[in-house]
């Protein structure tokens, strides 16, 4: 089975740090650690685009009769 | 019955009759399979035991066709005379009569009100009144799927243009191709075969069902009821793609998203790497503004602080030291010198007791006398 993308997961996340960051009320530690997510995160998504390469697999034809 | 033996060079060697129209059935039937044929009625007979026999003809030639009871009776009402008719069916020959004919196993009307529209009409009655045409039914689709089963011809356009489309917009996604039949003979078991193998699919995200364009025919197995059932009972939400845009089939009707063709179904389901890119990087500029702002604002909390801790201390230090003086002041004033400054004195004996009661001065005792500017030796007067 291959690795599984959960894309959306993670640009979900990826706009709730940004939300937070944005948002005056987190302490500077806790907007520095975001901070240092969201620029991980940001990376595996664009490796993610851009090296994704499309892969098809083949189930063949239902039986019939 | 091997093809060897076809000419034979003697009489010796010549076929029985049985054995040309066996050959000849095999033949036909096998070079032909299962057909959709249209034409006019001519000639229509219904026997008491419920079959049909009619001819079909166009301007050219004509063609015997019986359509037997277990088939004929799924059929509304006879054809009329001359009505213009879809046959699906399988061309053959009867043996018995030496006779060449199509053994029809559905029979469409295409007038008005016909068997083509009634049969639909009523497949569509029964899928509303089991609910599945609510538009409530219809499940959003995600926004980024990660695996996508397409059940589709394998070797057909219409695949061809899914893998492409999705290749070239979301590479991310896995696509796993269904194959099955979709038209024609056995189009409906397969595509229900295959619909049903979906809810065994993994982590699948989304499905797309359809084929490319073709004649209305073509398109008919995505108008049984059985195959639309098929596709309402998908497990995760699906996209219908079945042909061009002025034909709605029933899987169209029950599917969660309807696409006028393969390709447009593939532009549906997944976003555009491109542009999910640039929403990327304005995230990442979006997180830097956020994390600037974040600094400034708590350099000057800090700057705010600093000055309000030097304030606050200088006014502690202002209050302490009023607060010193009243203290040393209070000090001052209970001084035992201040007392002595008055005129009193302290009696003490030589150990440095204070002599405070009468008791402790019996007649001769000596002691030291504390005075103001300093110590006189004495001695309680009277006889010891």
């Amino acid at each position: 089975m291959s690795e599984t993308i959960r894309f959306g997961e993670e640009l979900e996340r990826l706009e709730g740090i940004v939300r937070e960051l944005e948002a005056n009320d987190a302490d500077l530690d806790r907007a520095l650690t975001l901070f240092e997510e969201g620029v991980e995160r940001l990376r595996r998504a664009r490796a993610l685009l851009t090296e994704a390469e499309q892969k098809v697999k083949e189930l063949g034809s239902a039986p019939v009769d | 019955m091997g093809v060897g033996r076809l000419r034979p060079a003697a009489p010796e060697g010549a076929w029985s009759v049985s054995q040309v129209t066996q050959w000849a059935r095999q033949a036909i039937e096998g070079g032909f399979g299962t057909i959709w044929v249209e034409g006019e009625v001519s000639g229509f007979k219904a026997y008491p035991s419920g079959h049909w026999y009619f001819g079909l003809r166009d301007a050219k030639a004509q063609l015997r066709c019986v359509m037997f009871r277990r088939d004929s009776q799924g059929v509304t009402r006879p054809p009329d005379e001359g009505a213009r008719i879809y046959c699906f069916g399988q061309p053959s020959v009867w043996e018995d009569r030496g006779e060449f004919r199509l053994t029809v196993r559905r029979l469409l009307s295409t007038a008005e009100g016909g068997d083509w529209k009634l049969a639909l009409e009523r497949a569509r009655a029964a899928l509303e009144r089991d609910g599945l045409l609510d538009a409530t039914r219809k499940r959003p689709l995600p926004s980024f799927p990660s695996r996508i089963a397409v059940v589709t011809s394998p070797d057909g356009a219409a695949l061809r243009d899914i893998v492409t489309v999705l290749a070239r917009r979301w590479p991310l996604a896995e696509v796993i191709v269904v194959g099955a039949i979709v038209q024609g003979d056995g189009a409906e078991r397969s595509l229900r075969a295959a619909l049903a193998r979906l809810k065994r699919i993994e982590g699948l995200d989304l499905a797309i069902v359809g084929r490319g364009g073709g004649s209305r025919e073509d398109l008919w197995a995505f108008n049984l009821e059985s195959v639309a059932r098929a596709v309402a009972a998908v497990p995760v939400p699906t996209v219908s793609a079945v042909g061009h845009e002025i034909d709605v089939t029933l899987c169209d009707l029950v599917a969660d998203l309807r696409a006028p063709t393969p390709s447009a179904a593939a532009e549906a389901v997944v976003p555009d790497r491109g542009e999910v890119l640039a929403r990327l990087e304005q995230l990442g500029r979006r997180s830097a503004l956020g994390l600037e702002r974040r600094t400034r604002y708590a350099d000057e909390r800090l700057a705010r602080a600093s000055d309000r801790l030097s304030a606050v201390i200088g006014q502690q230090l202002e209050r302490r030291g009023a607060r010193l003086a009243e203290l040393g002041a209070q000090l001052d004033a209970l001084s035992p010198l201040r007392v002595l400054e008055r005129g009193y004195a302290v009696a003490r004996d030589r150990a440095g007791r204070v002599l405070s009661r009468a008791v402790d001065l019996p007649a001769g005792q000596h002691f030291q006398l504390r005075v103001r500017d300093g110590e006189v030796p004495a001695v309680v007067d009277g006889p010891s």
